[in-house]
């Protein structure tokens, strides 16, 4: 997740002008691979001479724009921000143009939204579409008025040449620029930054009014004619078998049409065993699930707990860990002869995405071929799995991507796309499969939850000399027998402040557990962050120290910290270096823009402050904080400071992400925790999985942009891991508690 | 059961159990998908309409309950020319959204709220929206879009 290079190498993009088309509109695709001319050739024109939409760009002989939106837009925002840097680009006004979700296709390369990489994937890729279509339609212009290219300029979606005082409409153009070469991408003139008109301007949600009115936008919403409605009971015990089921019964009830038990596979990211009950509505579904009775084999994952996990951790901490992740000096001769030594446990549960709309998803067998409509973050995946798991080839499965209810993660794993399928491969009809609640929280691609074991030391200057982490984590025996930790349980060697501490040791313990477990919202990052600023705070306090001075004594003067060197025989190459400079910038800014250090604060109030890099992102934000004598917790500002490259493209959207990050790693610090007992989680709706409501949220988020001359990267993510230990920190300096246990709330913050 | 119900100023006639929520009444017997199911024991609010001008959790509505009633869905707030609610014009403007599947319930508590108090305090808005639960966390906002309708509300009175 830390490499800073794009991953398309700009020798292998090219342009394709999939067609003029009949009515004389200009089209333009672009592909990441080379060999995308066959399928342009064969994708351009759709069932009985009409045409399909599948370029990024078409400008129709009136002039509509239409722009079209590869990436799965789930609350991020992509789908206006992209666009606009190709409208950027094309020039022409946002007004005029409308923006299309794109089916998923192969043509348009990658459409996985994960890892914050949406835009730096895209975002150069983007300028230069839209730079060639630009390109294109002013030498339409430059022959039909018989001058050179370079005397023409473009605005608002015309081209005037200023001598002449002659100008057309794109539109006009359009017949022309589509008979033209394309020109090269790789050399293709680009806008200069500072003649940006669109790119950082304040732009609102392509889909809101579709949002405020209620219009049919997201997975949920689909109705395709025909359509019966599915319910899908899967064990509560994770991926226990169906042995039985009072299938008769069930199918007699009032409005259902059919039940049946689908065998599944043993696969926790996969088709899970269950029982399918399809009926005239969801209602009746639902109603009908009630009456129904299963005998599960539960298998042993029914004899694993969350506490018996921390029972045993707590026994094996004094231990060497299974595994050294990193070993750097000698940290227990440190610990003898440092001038303080502390120690701490930091605990943090397993939680659940929660995407306030529930998994769903609709599909169709027909003929053969199998239509998917789906709220999906990776529809990629989704298709893989279908076609592997029921034996249909990926060229017979479309699927059509819909707008999601919330993703943070959840998405990326598509076992609700392969359950829907296996269910319509049974019916005649098209079908929509709807998890209630219950269904979303007890079968959730959970987040890991982990204990680290620290110990750290300082010098009589007060200087980190020492630092040990024995971390326990949690994940899944793989072929072999090899347990592998679940997605963010993996601590790299490099997570700060490994590398800038000259004896450091950290240890990895995994435990196998049956259970599921999926990337959610920067994996590890949002955990670690909070452990590692919350005890490099408990050792600036061990050493009388600032914490934003002793934060910048441990970063140090170098402005990069390069990469470890991956083993030999490895795959991939080294990961990107730290950039130590960007991270220093940030820091200083967020604690200027608090006054850090300048301003006093009365008992029950205070600040902290924490800093993280992620998914090419350098974040740091300073929490103020009021806790009342009886304990209660407001906070009353965060500031953030984020340097995610050279530009902000929608910062409105970049904003959104920012006090989204704040207000969801203030509600997972407070509040958020699953029970896990006999293999299965035991929460299962808001009454028991309570998530942070209004009057909690923060009285003030001011977030601010740090712009450097690197490339342009994602906001998704790495806003959120500074939070918690923004907060906890502050928590201390208000009260002289210290959180070392999630969620908050089981701390008492009282004080007198 | 036949039931004859009063939607967004339309009258429709459905055929459902009566136990059966008006949730589901209107996502899938009449199509009205824009009140949206999120934990169907009324905890998070998505699912917010109008019954008879009071804010109400459609999934715990049981449509053997609404009888006369008048129901409000986020499909019918808007005025029929089109005109948006203040407080849906102020969600647009102010980019409230980011999923946005929690914005339909918390634009119907807040427009009831408006109506109720046309000047909120912080305070008011905090006790008001209590209910409506966003995952994506978009409540600064929320706080910020009602004192935009409010204004917008209270130019509009001033002008006329």
């Amino acid at each position: 997740m830390k490499t800073a290079t794009l991953n398309n190498s700009i020798d292998r993009r090219d342009f394709i002008r999939l067609s003029a088309l009949a009515s004389g509109g200009l089209v333009l695709g672009f592909y990441i691979n080379s060999n995308g001319e066959a399928q342009a050739a064969e994708s351009a024109s759709g069932p009985g001479g009409s045409f399909a939409p599948n370029a990024f760009v078409r400008i129709a002989p009136d002039g509509k724009v239409t722009i079209v939106s590869k990436q799965p837009e789930i609350g991020q925002g992509i789908k206006t921000s992209l666009p606009m840097v190709i409208a950027e680009q094309l020039d022409v006004d946002w007004k005029d143009v409308t923006i299309e979700q794109a089916d998923v296709h192969d043509r348009y390369g990658s459409q996985s939204a994960g890892g914050s990489t949406s835009t730096p994937n895209n975002y150069e890729n983007f300028l230069r579409v839209g730079a060639a279509a630009r390109a294109m339609l002013v030498e339409a212009a430059a022959q039909t008025w018989g001058v050179p290219a370079a005397q023409c300029t473009t605005a608002s979606g015309t081209v005037t040449h200023s001598a002449s005082k002659r100008s057309l409409k794109y539109g006009a153009l359009v017949a022309k620029a589509a008979t033209l070469p394309v020109p090269d991408a790789a050399t293709v003139a680009l806008k200069d930054p500072k003649d940006y008109k669109l790119i950082g301007r304040r732009i609102t949600g392509v889909d809101n009014p579709k949002v405020v009115t209620g219009a049919s936008l997201f997975g949920i919403d689909v109705r395709v004619p025909g359509m019966v409605y599915a319910v899908y009971e899967k064990c509560p015990a994770f991926a226990g078998k169906v042995v039985s089921a009072n299938l008769d019964q069930v199918k007699a009830l009032p409005g259902v049409k059919d039940a049946f038990i689908i065998e599944g596979t043993s696969n926790l990211s996969g088709l899970k065993p269950g029982v399918a009950i399809i009926a005239d509505s969801t209602w009746s579904a639902l109603s009908a699930r009630k009456q129904l009775k299963v005998i599960w084999d539960e298998g042993k994952v029914a004899n694993t707990s969350w506490d018996k996990f921390v029972t045993e951790a707590k026994e094996l901490s004094t231990k060497p860990g299974a595994r050294v992740l990193r070993k750097d000096g000698d940290v227990d001769a440190a610990f003898k002869t440092a001038a303080k030594v502390i120690e701490a446990e930091y605990v943090y549960p397993f939680i659940s995405h929660l995407s306030l709309e529930p998994m769903n998803c609709t599909a169709h067998w027909n003929n053969g071929t199998m239509e998917v409509w789906a709220p999906s973050q990776n529809p990629a995946t989704g298709r893989a799995l279908i076609s592997t798991t029921l034996n249909i080839p990926q060229e017979k499965i479309n699927i059509h991507l819909t707008r999601s209810g919330g993703g943070f993660g959840r998405r990326l794993t598509p076992d609700f796309m392969i359950e829907v399928a296996a269910i319509a491969h049974k019916v005649n009809a098209p079908v929509k499969l709807t998890w209630n609640r219950e269904d979303d929280l007890r079968h959730d691609m959970m987040r890991p939850g982990g204990l680290h074991f620290l110990k750290g030391a300082v010098d009589a200057k007060g200087k980190v000399v020492a630092w040990k982490n024995n971390f326990f984590t949690f994940g899944n025996a793989g072929p072999g027998g090899l347990v592998s930790p679940g997605s963010g349980g993996a601590l790299s060697p490099d997570e700060f402040p490994g590398r800038w501490i000259s004896n450091y040791l950290a240890e990895q313990t995994v435990f196998d557990t049956g259970w599921p477990m999926g990337p959610w919202r920067a994996p590890g990052s949002c955990v670690f962050a909070w452990v590692i600023h919350s005890f490099i705070d408990e050792l600036a306090h061990a050493a009388g120290r600032d914490p934003l001075e002793f934060r910048l004594e441990i970063l140090g003067d170098k402005d990069e910290m390069a990469a470890t060197p991956p083993p030999a025989g490895a795959k991939g190459g080294p990961a990107a270096p730290y950039n130590v400079a960007r991270m220093r910038a940030v820091l200083k800014l967020a604690a200027e823009k608090a006054d850090w250090g300048k301003k006093k604060y009365p008992k029950g109030q205070g600040a902290g402050l924490a800093f993280h890099f992620s998914h090419r992102g350098y974040f740091a934000q300073v929490a103020e904080v009021t806790v009342s004598k009886e304990g209660q917790l407001k906070v009353d500002r965060v500031i953030s400071v984020g340097d995610v490259g050279s530009q902000i493209v929608n910062p409105s959207g970049a904003d959104n992400q920012v006090e989204g990050s704040i207000v969801d790693g203030l509600s997972v610090l407070m509040l958020q925790e699953l029970n896990i007992e006999r293999g299965r989680v035991t929460n299962v709706n808001l009454d028991e999985y309570p998530i942070l409501r209004i009057a909690d949220a923060p009285t003030k988020i001011e977030s601010h942009w740090l712009k450097t001359n690197n490339p342009v990267t994602g906001t998704g993510e790495p806003a959120i891991p500074p939070v918690a230990p923004a907060i906890c920190n502050a928590i201390f300096a208000a009260t002289g508690k210290r959180i070392r246990q999630f969620p908050a709330s089981r701390t008492d913050l009282r004080w007198s | 059961m036949k039931y004859t119900l009063n939607i967004n100023g339309k009258s429709h006639t459905v055929d459902v159990a009566p136990d059966t929520p008006l949730l589901w009444v209107l996502r899938d017997t009449i199509g009205l998908v824009g009140t949206k199911f999120g934990c169907g024991i009324g905890q998070c609010s998505a699912c917010t309409i109008h019954l008879n001008g009071e804010p109400t959790r459609a999934c715990m509505t049981r449509v053997s309950s609404v009888r006369n009633s008048k129901v409000v869905t986020i499909e019918g707030l808007a005025e029929e020319s089109g005109r948006l609610h203040p407080v849906q014009q102020a969600w647009v403007d102010l980019d409230v959204a980011q999923c946005g599947y929690c914005q339909a319930g918390q634009i119907m508590t807040a427009a009831a709220l408006l109506r109720d108090n046309p000047k909120p305090s912080d305070a008011d808005i905090d006790g008001a929206m209590a209910d409506n639960l966003c995952r994506c966390g978009t409540y600064l906002r929320i706080r910020e879009g009602i004192k935009r309708a409010a204004g917008m509300t209270a130019g509009k009175e001033a002008t006329q």
